[in-house]
């Protein structure tokens, strides 16, 4: 039930919040951070019960089956393993901390952007949850609308633009997925006779070559476009640096991280011959995205649109990683996934609260303000520290495990994206300089962090700290997810792959 | 004919009984209120007839009619469809002064006829179901005389629809005169008896599909469409987008599961092409338009050349696409119209897209219903519309009809491009001071739009009932 429960919570939660701001201004928002709150506080309790204090012996700790339309065989099915486990924590603390960004900033149609905000919370908990195909294309839309809302009424000053870029992206991909799940469905009918769209199954499913690589390719085009890799990223600087604060948070911090997820969720264990062969492709994408995306960032002077282009590069390390295929690199795009959500989040929070100070964003009208905030300016060292891979931080935990297992699938490619790191350096360094350092400061008033700034930093900062020299918990989360993922593989790879799965587990 | 095959034809008979009495009513004392309760009370008598009584049997009535599940389920849903038109035809024409009683006796004959259309099995009954079908729009259309594009359109129907009326009738001349009978079995029959349809034939099919083309507004032949669906009056272009088409749209269906079209190549090509072209060029022009009732017939367009993805891939699984997505489209279509409707005063149709500017701030909640049914049309989930694709995706997959799947995901694509463009102006902040329509609203066809909404959702999120339903009727075949 706790399950349905994260669901229903948000959802309900989101139609109070809209209901209840014809009388007062203030309720969506304690209605949305109490929603949230106690999503966070039932997601860690679940997570102590399950993998801290009695690890499951199963990677599937709760699983839960109803019909919804059996007449196609859907069923309103959701599992929660170590994987999804993660990701829902991370949702709901970003989430937590989404609600208490938007505390102030939003001024307008406050019960409707709650309303937004928590279904597309609810949308992502559902995507990170669902075991059963149509359920999962269900909730991959479902996280889109309110996501297009946000950005088109509540975004900057060309919001239209970005928020029907945004849309047209990803339901365009998102169809070609649709295709790919019919087809699966159809094809794992036509064998079996069981017609139906539930995950576990269709895992069975014994494909042709040629129809695997087709229906891989529909289940890529959807989560390429949303991770993003190059060529398939421009929606994204547009959308994350016309959304309001809460919608890049939300953006980078989450659902880009769909996309890994349902790289790792699908796409490997529901293909995994194709998968292979276009292993070498896929890190070399992650490649030209890493540096690709790197060498923009650098050349960006809009400060959210900087961060963005940081995403584009950091998410070329999940691509690398997951196509990598062994253990140790999985683990590293795992822990990728939370880190990036953590600090890339908390860079947008931070152009955020400077927007809502001097009303731009561009950082050629910035400068010095270390003087005027130090808080705020130390805070964002650690950030930008942690951007660039400083070990003691978790990115680079995650980073140097993913290039670790990458360097045992192709040297050559983990030379290239290591060269991106020089450059993360490069653009991370360089929002330091402009921003905080320099004398250009004026004499503008520029407040440090206020408490409700500081309630939200505090927290990322001990966080994406204990990520980097603590990283165990997460790691031991995972494990049984990946091995899972992996076992599958072995039985049908060559040796080498077997001896670098053991390899892989060394780092225990 | 004896009693027992006379009481099969009661929905029709009564609807003519209806026609009557609403012609005799006003004969006697116009009242607007009286009429429009003798139509409405007379759809529901039928309704209830349809569901009480016509289950799960299948009756020929030699040589015109066959009344089976597929007929019955699609007869029930053309009366429940005019009867919602019925609901937001009261108010809208309650505030217009032109004399407004005779508007229902010619609904109540378009009804007639397209629920004659859906269960004929015989050129004439086709024809019969079709003419009466047509001259009734003649007049719909043109209803609201005052107003100049009403004639305007009612001529370009007027000429356009006699016109595809000859090449129909050309065509079923051609067929008879090839095969020797006009009913469908029979022509079937001779066919099967046939290597290779003979040129007469495949001609023959050619004008007919020309003139069933054109009620579909399918392309190339449907340049009439956005002049008459801006020009006549909001409630009859909602009443047109659904079932003037859906009723010639099951014939269709009808004729080519009896005829066996699927084997015939040169037939599946045509259709094919036509599909494909309906739904580029559909949504192609609704791109650039700047006015709601032509974005909705541009669309209607392209959700045309959908249904013929699903008639196309055939089988059950087509059939009961076709159903499933005729039902979801004409709620989906009903409440948009509706909605046009509704936001209408007595100057002009709520029809710039102006006129919807900051109507999520000024009218939420139609605003949101109005966002439902464009999400609908649009195919996004939580709305029948994505089933009723999803269907029809699955059918299309199940035959290996890829290249038309394709397409259908990309034109959907591009279909979202306006229908979002319509709800981004509704989500706009209002400007001060413009001038604005002054609709008065009313309970009736608030409630139905209410009703219309809760129906799109529902089917969006428990689908489960309506695909049973379905499936019983059309398992009675």
């Amino acid at each position: 039930m706790v399950l349905i429960n994260f669901i229903v919570i948000l959802m309900a939660g989101g139609i109070l919040a809209w209901v209840v701001s014809r009388w007062s201004a203030a309720a969506p928002k304690w209605i949305a951070l109490g929603s949230m709150g106690l999503n966070l506080v039932l997601v860690i309790a679940v997570w102590m019960e399950n993998c801290v204090v009695h690890p499951a012996e199963d990677s599937w700790i709760i699983k839960l089956d109803y019909q919804w339309i059996p007449a196609f065989g859907i069923n309103f099915s959701l599992a929660l393993d170590g994987l999804s486990l993660l990701m829902l924590m991370l949702t709901f603390f970003l989430g937590f901390l989404a609600v208490i960004t938007s505390w102030k900033e939003i001024t307008y149609r406050v019960g409707f952007y709650y309303f937004n905000l928590l279904w597309v919370i609810a949308g992502i908990t559902g995507v990170f949850l669902t075991t059963d195909l149509f359920l999962f294309y269900f909730f991959w839309e479902v996280m889109l609308i309110p996501m297009y809302f946000l950005i088109g009424i509540w975004g900057h000053e060309n919001r239209q633009y970005a928020a029907y870029k945004f849309f047209i992206f990803t339901q365009a991909s998102g169809l070609l997925m649709l295709l790919a799940i019919a087809g699966l469905y159809f094809v794992h009918g036509d064998q079996t006779g069981n017609y139906t769209f539930g995950y576990f199954q269709l895992l069975e499913t014994q494909l042709s070559p040629g129809m695997e690589r087709w229906l891989m390719l529909g289940f890529l085009a959807a989560f390429v476009v949303k991770l993003p890799i190059v060529p398939f990223h421009t929606w994204l600087p547009d959308a994350h640096s016309q959304a309001p604060t809460a919608g890049s948070l939300i953006l980078a911090g989450l659902l880009l991280k769909t996309g890994a997820y349902g790289l790792i969720r699908f796409v490997l264990p529901l293909f995994p011959h194709a998968a292979h062969e276009f292993g070498t492709w896929g890190m070399a994408l992650g490649v030209v995205g890493i540096i690709y995306g790197a060498i923009l960032a650098f050349g960006q002077t809009d400060l959210k649109r900087l961060v963005a282009y940081t995403s584009v590069s950091h998410m070329g390390f999940v691509m690398v990683g997951v196509f990598a295929f062994n253990e140790l690199a999985m683990q590293g795009v795992v822990m990728q996934m939370i880190t990036h959500g953590i600090s890339t989040g908390a860079l947008f929070i931070l152009a955020g609260s400077i927007y809502e100070r001097i009303h731009t964003r561009e950082i050629t009208s910035m400068g010095g303000f270390w003087i005027k905030a130090p808080f705020m300016g130390t805070i964002t060292l650690i950030f930008v520290l942690a951007s660039l891979g400083l070990p003691g931080l978790g990115n680079f935990v995650a980073e140097f495990l993913t290039l670790l297992g990458a360097w045992q699938a192709d040297r050559l490619l983990t030379v290239l994206a290591t060269l991106g790191l020089v450059a993360a350096t490069a653009y991370s360094l360089r929002i330091m300089q402009r921003v905080f350092l320099g004398m250009k400061s004026g004499e503008a008033p520029f407040e440090d962090f206020s408490l409700r700034e500081k309630i939200m930093m505090v927290p990322l900062a001990v966080v994406i700290i204990l990520l980097g020299v603590y990283p165990h918990p997460v790691f031991s989360t995972a494990e049984s997810s990946i091995a899972k993922l992996f076992s599958g593989f072995s039985q049908e790879q060559p040796a080498s792959t077997e001896k670098q799965l053991k390899e892989g587990g060394a780092h225990e | 004919m004896n009693n027992v095959e006379i009481i099969n034809l009661l929905p029709g008979i009564l609807l003519g009984c209806a026609s009557v009495l609403a012609l005799i009513s006003i004969t006697i004392k116009r009242n607007h209120k009286f009429t429009y309760l003798v139509t409405a009370s007379s759809l529901l008598g039928v309704f209830y007839f349809l569901i009480t009584y016509a289950v799960n049997r299948t009756i020929t009535l030699e040589p015109l009619f066959i009344i089976d599940g597929f007929g019955l389920f699609n007869t029930g849903l053309i009366i429940i469809s005019t009867l919602a038109v019925v609901m937001i035809s009261y108010p809208y024409f309650e505030q217009r002064e032109e004399r407004k009683e005779e508007y229902y006796i010619l609904l109540i004959l378009a009804t007639l006829g397209a629920s004659m259309l859906v269960i004929s099995k015989h050129f004439v009954s086709l024809f019969l179901g079709l003419e009466i079908l047509s001259i009734s729009l003649y007049g719909m259309i043109a209803y609201l005389r005052k107003r100049e594009r009403s004639d305007e359109a009612g001529i370009k129907y007027l000429i356009l629809a006699a016109f595809s009326s000859a090449f129909l009738l050309f065509g079923m001349a051609l067929v008879y005169a090839e095969a020797g009978t006009m009913d469908f079995e029979g022509i079937a029959v001779y066919m099967f008896s046939l290597d290779e349809l003979p040129l007469i034939l495949v001609t023959g099919f050619g004008l007919i599909i020309v003139g069933v083309g054109f009620k579909l507004g399918i392309v190339p032949f449907h340049l009439w469409t956005p002049d008459v669906y801006e020009g006549a009056p909001a409630p009859v272009t909602a009443f047109i987008a659904t079932v003037s088409k859906g009723g010639v749209i099951v014939l269709l269906v009808r004729f080519f599961m009896i005829i066996q079209g699927h084997q015939y190549t040169v037939l599946v090509t045509t259709f094919t092409v036509l599909a494909i072209a309906s739904m580029f060029v559909g949504n192609f022009l609704a791109l650039r338009q700047n006015n709601v009732k032509r974005i909705l017939a541009y669309s209607s367009i392209a959700h045309m050349g959908y249904i013929l993805v699903a008639f196309l891939a055939g089988g059950e699984l087509g059939a009961e696409a076709v159903c499933f997505y005729l039902v979801a489209y004409f709620a989906t279509s009903l409440g948009a119209f509706g909605i046009v409707a509704v936001l209408s005063d007595e100057e002009r149709d709520a029809e710039r897209l102006e006129d919807y500017k900051g109507l999520l701030w000024s009218r939420p909640w139609i605003a949101s219903t109005f966002t439902a049914m464009l999400l609908s049309l649009a195919g996004i989930p939580l709305t029948a519309g994505f089933i009723g694709k999803f269907y029809i995706i699955a059918a299309g997959v199940s035959t290996h009809r890829w290249l038309l799947v394709v397409m259908l995901a990309v034109n959907s694509v591009i279909g979202l491009y306006y229908y979002i463009k319509i709800i981004a102006v509704m989500f706009e902040r209002p400007e001060e001071g413009r001038p604005v329509l002054h609709p008065k609203l009313y309970w009736v066809n608030l409630a139905t739009l209410l009703l219309l909404a809760v129906v799109t959702l529902w089917l969006g999120m428990n689908p489960q009932g309506m695909i049973d339903l379905i499936r019983e009727f059309l398992g009675s075949t």
